[in-house]
């Protein structure tokens, strides 16, 4: 099986981030960045099917900043193949310029299956998946939680509202994967000294400015303080009438 | 609780670590903060040892990680394997000695002093975790005066004949196989001093825990006696040969244990900032008051100092230059640096302070023991003393 994960670099979601002083991106000072925490599921995904197959390559991609190298070494590292990094400046607002470039990388390519992370958690997204899918003119399933696979046909699970969705769909295939999918690995250490000797290929690419611009970034607002009514059961009927009259929330 | 680490830097000491020493020191990190951080308190009162990880660390390739990939090890530098003894020693000090007792103690002596034979058929089942080895040097009246030592070795025509007792075992009781220290000659004479590999199910071997211990609780102590102890010629290390041979896996793990009580360190003061913030007492954060504010400031310099010695120890190693009286100088300074910052970290707590559910006093009771176990603070003391002067205050 040939399969491409896309992956992206994003800020650790424990990270403290700051609002930088544009007021329209984030201070990168002092901030941990990790491969988005979907596309390790992708990646875990990809490695389980190729290892099942008993052949294949796994070969992940990026798109981001020059760091993004050490994202894709961390992919490398669990037992990806090899690396592309689509390097740009600045990552851009346009889901539509990332899926662009994304598309035009894997058309150099023939794959089996095309995996992303259901979304980046830095942007909420959910977009540049499907985007790819429609550029490469390939079916897609979004948000897979569970994944058959039966030659040349895929059975996905999606989670929905109330219930399961199963889903058919022929290979090659685009998939955006959920949490639920597998459980990533760690690296072994010996996989994180193999990483540095496997091919990493780093292109420049040049996204266009799209039709999307980040006007602003603001901070939630901070969280009003809380308030206990009381302990054990006496309490209950209070906690309820305030959940009721105050919070309104039931 | 629950938590990530992000560890403690103040000096960009990252910095000085390579991508692939610091991706190392995350992995671990991480699978610390999953795997261990949610059942040490309890194995630690129970006092038992999470035995459930030890297929995990396996996996991960913890064990003797600084040894070649051909034998089935990591082969890391000896920063990397430093950061990960950290690591598990940010965790509790009871699990890195696990790890530090398989890979310095019994897999660096068999790679070290073993035959070709005895390397490949054990160091990569011990790598994989599917071996446990223990260390007996220690006796009852021989602690921090191996030289004396009693348990003895009679070559015999068809092997070895092993008798005496070990005390104060890490592993003694979990272990499949123990590196048996003993004399082969003379009962006066040092030199004459072998190590065995002995299977720990061999007619004559037991172990039996050491009860009562108030330190080290997540880890298995035990007692050794060898009564009668036949084993084949085979079973000698042939490279091994008087003292020097277990001194020199001594060095190897006190290196483990001076980057450990960094880890140690760490977690404690990580937690001093975290309670010192949220703790509030006279209307305000305690860490707004200059004692707790001084205590910190001590905290973070020392653990500074302490990180920037291990690079530089870890680099001199990799470099083939770095000395045991080095390493003693390192193990001395940082054991003792954290045993101060955890007794600091547990008054800065307060009442909640001697609770297992904080980490502080565990990685306090813990740190006793390490202070004294693989050459005592003061024996280092006595090592630095006669390195500086020339003269020897043990004799």
């Amino acid at each position: 099986m040939k399969i491409a994960c896309c992956i992206k670099r994003v800020p650790d979601s424990e990270t403290r981030v700051k609002i930088a002083a544009d007021g329209k991106s984030l201070d990168e000072a002092g901030v941990k960045f990790v491969m988005n925490p979907y596309d390790e599921f992708a990646v875990e995904e990809a490695l389980r099917r190729k290892e099942k197959a008993g052949t294949g390559e796994v070969v992940v991609i990026c798109l981001g900043p020059a760091a993004g190298q050490e994202t894709i070494r961390t992919a490398l590292a669990m037992g990806a193949d090899r690396g592309v990094l689509l390097q740009t400046e600045k990552t851009p607002a346009d889901s539509f310029e990332t899926a662009r470039l994304i598309a035009a990388e894997l058309k150099s390519g023939t794959w089996d299956l095309i995996l992303f992370g259901r979304m980046a958690i830095d942007d909420y997204n959910h977009q540049v998946g499907v985007i790819v899918a429609e550029l490469l003119g390939l079916p897609c399933v979004s948000a897979v939680s569970h994944l058959d696979i039966e030659g040349l046909k895929g059975i996905a699970e999606r989670e929905i509202e109330g219930g399961i969705e199963v889903v058919e769909f022929p290979l090659p295939a685009v998939l955006t994967v959920d949490k639920g999918l597998n459980e990533p690995r760690y690296p072994a250490l010996k996989g994180i000294m193999a990483a540095k000797k496997k091919p990493l290929e780093v292109k420049a690419v040049r996204p266009g400015a799209g039709t999307i611009e980040i006007a602003a970034l603001t901070p939630p607002p901070e969280r009003k303080e809380g308030k206990i009514v009381g302990e054990g059961a006496g309490a209950v009927a209070e906690l309820v009438r305030l959940l009721r009259e105050e919070a309104k929330v039931l | 609780m629950a938590s990530k680490f992000h560890g403690v830097d103040f000096y960009d000491v990252d910095g000085l670590l390579s991508e692939e020493e610091r991706a190392i020191r995350d992995t671990v990190r991480e699978w610390v903060d999953e795997h261990l951080m949610p059942v040490i308190g309890e194995a630690y009162v129970a006092g038992k040892f999470p035995k459930q990880l030890i297929p995990g660390m396996a996996e991960l390739g913890l064990f003797g990680a600084n040894l070649p990939e051909e034998y089935g090890c990591a082969g890391l530098n000896n920063v990397a394997y430093g950061l990960i003894m950290q690591e598990l020693e940010r965790g509790d000090s009871g699990v890195r000695s696990f790890a530090s007792v398989q890979g310095a103690l019994v897999m660096y002596p068999i790679y070290t002093f073993g035959s070709e034979e005895q390397k490949k058929e054990w160091l990569p089942q011990m790598a994989s975790g599917k071996v446990i080895g223990c260390f007996g040097l220690t006796e009852p009246d021989y602690g921090s005066n191996p030289a004396g030592m009693i348990t003895v070795a009679k070559e015999t025509k068809d092997g070895w004949v092993l008798n005496g007792a070990k005390m104060w075992i890490t592993n003694g009781s979990t272990a499949q196989a123990a590196i048996i220290w003993a004399k082969a000659g003379k009962i006066d004479d040092p030199d004459s001093i072998r190590g065995f590999i002995v299977p720990t199910d061999t007619k004559g071997f037991s172990a039996k825990d050491q009860k009562g211990k108030l330190s080290l609780r997540a880890s298995d102590t035990s007692e050794l006696v060898l009564q009668d102890v036949h084993v084949p010629k085979d079973a000698v290390l042939p490279k091994s040969g008087g003292l020097k041979s277990p001194l020199l896996c001594l060095t190897a793990a006190r290196y483990g244990i001076a980057w450990g009580a960094v880890g140690a360190a760490m977690a404690c003061y990580d937690e001093a900032v975290s309670y010192s913030k949220q703790r509030v007492m006279f209307g305000k954060p305690i860490g707004g008051f200059q004692l707790q504010q001084a205590r910190l400031a001590d905290m973070l310099t020392e653990i500074t100092k302490a990180q920037l010695l291990c690079v530089q120890l870890g680099r001199l190693k990799d470099e083939g230059k770095s000395t045991p009286q080095q390493v003693s100088l390192a193990k001395r300074n940082n054991v003792n640096m954290a045993t101060d910052i955890a007794r600091e970290t547990r008054r800065l707590l307060g009442a909640n302070g001697i609770l297992a559910e904080y980490q502080a006093m565990r990685h306090l009771a813990n740190l006793e023991s390490v202070y004294t176990y693989e050459g005592t603070h003061d024996v280092h003391t006595l090592i630095l003393g006669q390195e500086i002067t020339g003269l020897s205050a043990f004799n």
